[in-house]
């Protein structure tokens, strides 16, 4: 049964309101001249933000000993296939084959060795396998988004995997998330968790996206966009794109690993 | 040398086929020997259940050791990795079944180290629940916090184990939230 074309509400705010607030924030901290290197965790433009984050000062804590260490994963956790989410069903997804790679280092660029990534993302048609998803674009039924797999002994990742679709969402009227794959990330401590989201270069919607811009420095946002790479592409099979990702600085000593096997 | 930190983002409101996996919220299997039911609400600003919010736990063992085993997503019902994560329910609630972690050192109270992600939130948040108990008093942490918002780090027992509720926004029942050196 085909879809009926959602009409627009009216009771929501143009692209051109929510740009204007996005500038003005901006504006303001190009002026203030600080880097702000993380998103604000009170971010009007992002409306579903405004009862959601927390109004007092985050409380500075030294890391107990728990916080200085990470959970712990293994191969008994992760298959290695559940790095290629275009080989779970019975045939290949729709949409543009893409590898996406890179290394996961700390803030002293030591390599994240042996640890957890997970990735979730829509299909190419910009639809999430996901009951809240009413985008009236189609599902695939070779593509559910989501995979895993642990960084090597040198911090890097690689997942096969089609390149998502962007995707409409109620924030404002119009409003379109930039293509964009979820990632989520441990460190060596605790305190490097990290859950943020990976881009594509030259998306035209990144100047308009309220979760993008909420990283208010546009030299701490780019870190957010992969760049196409062409060393990483597989000849008539898969386009590469490179991403490495800095989780801040670990406590713990540095140890080359023993043995070296790999 | 230090480089610049990647910047975090919202978890979003499709993280549920992504991050829950089976047996994600059950440290210990449910009723086993010394097993405790850690669970709570999430709530925003005015007060309303968060029904997509996701919560991590980190732990020590109950002999305030630090697990650092695999296992966490393929749980074996054996190894206790410290490790849980569980997301919430339609009325905002989030459950573990899991230990009591031990003290992380002589006279230094015990908490679940906690991780918090939501739908909204821009960001991670880290905050700690502490057990109850009379190390409390004395931990240096807690006695330089707000008196009136010390207590939304304090777990209550409950029958069952332990609840701790998570505020993201409010006066002061607005849970404190945890900034380390370094971000």
């Amino acid at each position: 049964m085909r879809s009926i074309i959602p009409i627009a509400a009216p009771d929501l705010e143009p692209q051109s309101a929510i740009s204007a607030e996005i500038d003005a924030i901006a504006g303001a901290a190009a002026r203030a001249g600080g880097d702000e290197t993380q998103p604000r965790l009170d971010y009007p433009p992002y409306r579903s933000s405004v009862l959601r984050h927390p109004t007092k000062d985050l409380h500075h804590a030294d890391p107990e000993s728990v916080e200085r260490w990470a959970p712990c994963f293994g191969n008994r956790d992760v298959d290695p296939l559940e790095s290629d989410l275009t080989i779970v069903h019975a045939c290949e997804p729709l949409g543009e084959r893409i590898i996406v790679t890179g290394r996961v280092v700390d803030g002293d660029g030591r390599p994240v060795r042996r640890q957890l990534v997970e990735i979730w993302q829509a299909n190419a048609g910009g639809r999430y396998v996901h009951k809240r998803d009413q985008h009236p674009a189609p599902l695939d039924p070779n593509f559910t988004g989501a995979g895993r797999c642990l960084t090597d002994e040198d911090g890097w990742y690689r997942f096969v995997t089609i390149k998502p679709g962007p995707y409409p969402w109620r924030n404002h009227l119009n409003a379109w998330r930039p293509a964009h794959i979820h990632f989520s990330l441990f460190g060596t401590d605790f305190t490097q968790r990290l859950v943020t989201q990976m881009y594509f270069p030259g998306d035209p919607l990144l100047a308009l996206d309220p979760i993008y811009q909420s990283i208010a420095d546009p030299n701490f946002r780019e870190r957010l966009v992969s760049t196409y790479d062409h060393d990483v592409t597989i000849p008539e099979w898969a386009l590469g794109y490179r991403w490495d990702i800095v989780l801040t600085g670990s406590t713990q000593a540095y140890f080359e690993p023993e043995g070296s096997d790999l | 040398m230090t480089l610049p930190t990647t910047p975090g983002q919202t978890v979003g409101p499709f993280f549920h086929y992504g991050l829950p996996y089976d047996g994600d919220r059950d440290l210990v299997p449910p009723g086993s020997p010394g097993a405790v039911l850690l669970h709570g609400i999430v709530r925003d600003g005015a007060g309303v259940p968060i029904p997509d919010a996701l919560v991590e736990i980190w732990q020590t063992r109950p002999d305030g050791t630090v697990p650092q085993e695999p296992g966490s997503i393929r749980r074996d019902g054996w190894t206790f990795t410290g490790f849980g994560r569980a997301s919430t329910d339609r009325d905002g609630l989030y459950a573990f079944s899991t230990l009591a972690p031990g003290p992380i050192g002589p006279r230094r109270p015990a908490f679940w180290a906690i991780t918090v992600f939501a739908r909204g939130l821009p960001d991670r948040l880290f905050t700690r629940a502490y057990v109850p108990g009379p190390d409390l008093d004395d931990d240096p942490f807690l006695a330089a916090l707000p008196a009136e918002r010390r207590g939304t780090l304090i777990a209550a027992t409950d029958p069952q184990g332990y609840r701790f509720d998570i505020r993201l926004q409010g006066q002061d029942d607005e849970t404190v939230f945890l900034r380390f050196p370094g971000r």
